[in-house]
């Protein structure tokens, strides 16, 4: 049996590890509005360069980057694959008998290569976070009291659940379960997910016990709070230049 | 596929989306007690595990939505659980964005509500009555509302967005079809299980005891 983690392995350099986490994100939410506003096609290469950068100096690990980007590459070659053929402009291929408009493909380009730079760059800034350290940052940055508690409280039941659902797994494997399409193996399924539902309100009435009796009012302590040092600021304000440095060149050789 | 990456959509459909959501999760936070929070956690974690199995569908698998049961079991608390859900979907395994979030939120998490309304005074006669039968046919209904709808919506936001996404648009509403097959049939599956083995759950404003006796070292 694996045990679960969301975060993928880093090997962070310490002053990145050091840092609050309220800049992570922060930095990831800039990086994603400067990446809204390009459309020109040479500064997102440098934007997605940067990202890159970004992975590699942020001690990512390729395998597992690559095994995300992946994931979510089927859902954006769906979007951008009809892009050269529905954009009105200038023709400049044709496949059977769909003129492909030569604008179209640098608006797919455009697309790909923004939706990439993105995801790696959140990957990269924030991917490797613990997530508890996310829920630290949320409640820094003044997310309500109760949706913080949500997020935390979540992110603890989803490693015992995913330990729960691999023991029932387990258990139909060792009855000669195989997994096909039919209606068998699509009621086994309901089955277990309604077993893992069921097991899980129980337990989460046995929390809601557990919490009162020990005098819980509705705040949770944060173990450690985020502080926001001096170098927080410096990081921050490097990272928001560099992240402007392909908008600004956008601006000037292409005047919008 | 219920993830709109980043880069996708247009500014003001963007900002409709973080708007709409935000209204609904400040809304249903207002209604969530601190009584329910575990149980919203505790769910929300539930269908995030659900999400990661990969269910076979003819040739491919399919990924679950479940938010037409979430929608179900939760109520209007089904929209803070799938932000959380969300959320940390897009920041640890890159599905969605941190600026399309509420978007993505809006398409998961409306539909989840539609089914709330439509389905559950008819799944909660059926649980008075045990009709095994129209249990099983709630839940598929359930299912089917909570995939359809997020297929509708991702399709609407790409075509607000701009006209020449209707291609691609219509491609995804396509894809949609094998998983709304199969989450109905499982969907179904599920509620009939589940009210077979702890009816409570189901039922809509029933008091949910709280147990303290129960209460291990181990929570």
């Amino acid at each position: 049996m694996t045990s679960f983690s969301l975060q993928h392995q880093a090997l962070e350099p310490s002053w990145f590890a050091a840092l609050d986490p309220r800049t992570r994100l922060l930095a990831a939410v800039f990086f994603t509005l400067s990446a809204l506003c390009l459309s020109a096609l040479w500064p997102l290469i440098a934007l997605l360069a940067l990202a890159l950068l970004l992975t590699i100096l942020l001690g990512c690990q390729w395998r597992l980057i690559i095994k995300r980007l992946l994931a979510f590459e089927g859902f954006m070659v769906l979007v951008v694959l009809f892009l050269p053929f529905t954009v009105a402009g200038k023709p400049w291929f044709a496949i059977a008998g769909m003129e492909a408009s030569y604008q179209g493909v640098i608006q797919a380009l455009v697309i790909l290569l923004r939706g990439n730079a993105v995801v790696l760059a959140l990957l990269a800034l924030v991917g490797s976070m613990e997530p508890v350290k996310l829920g630290y940052a949320l409640a820094g940055l003044g997310i309500p009291e109760k949706l913080v508690q949500l997020f935390m409280m979540t992110v603890r039941y989803i490693g015992v659940l995913f330990d729960e659902h691999q023991r029932l797994r387990t258990a139909m494997k060792a009855r000669a379960f195989v997994a096909g399409s039919n209606w068998h193996t699509w009621r086994s399924y309901g089955h277990l997910l309604g077993m893992l539902l069921v097991r899980s309100m129980e337990r989460a009435q046995r929390i809601s016990g557990a919490m009162r009796c020990r005098g819980f009012n509705g705040k949770f302590h944060l173990l450690t709070p985020v502080k926001w040092h001096r170098r927080d600021t410096a990081v921050l304000t490097l990272a928001v230049l560099l992240f402007l440095l392909p908008l600004e060149w956008q601006w000037w050789q292409y005047g919008f | 596929m219920a993830h709109i990456p980043e880069g996708v959509l247009s500014a003001p459909v963007l900002i409709t989306g973080a708007l709409v959501t935000t209204a609904a999760v400040a809304y249903a936070i207002r209604k969530l007690d601190y009584e329910r929070l575990p149980q919203a956690a505790v769910l929300a974690a539930c269908f995030f595990v659900a999400s990661l199995v990969a269910v076979p569908a003819g040739p491919s698998s399919v990924h679950l939505l479940l938010n037409g049961l979430m929608g179900l079991m939760l109520g209007w608390l089904a929209v803070p659980a799938l932000l959380v859900a969300l959320l940390l979907q897009a920041v640890f395994f890159g599905f969605g964005g941190l600026l399309v979030l509420g978007v993505n939120c809006l398409n998961i998490a409306l539909p989840a509500l539609l089914s709330y309304y439509l389905v559950s005074p008819w799944l909660n006669k059926a649980l008075l009555a045990n009709n095994r039968r129209q249990l099983f046919m709630s839940g598929m209904v359930a299912g089917a509302i909570g995939v359809a709808g997020t297929g509708a919506l991702v399709c609407l936001a790409l075509v607000l967005t701009g006209p020449q996404y209707l291609a691609a648009g219509k491609i995804i509403l396509v894809t949609y079809l094998p998983l709304l097959v199969v989450e109905s049939l499982i969907t179904g599956a599920i509620v009939g299980f589940v009210a077979k083995v702890a009816p409570e759950l189901l039922q809509r404003q029933l008091p949910q005891p709280l147990v303290a006796e129960e209460s291990h070292a181990t929570n």
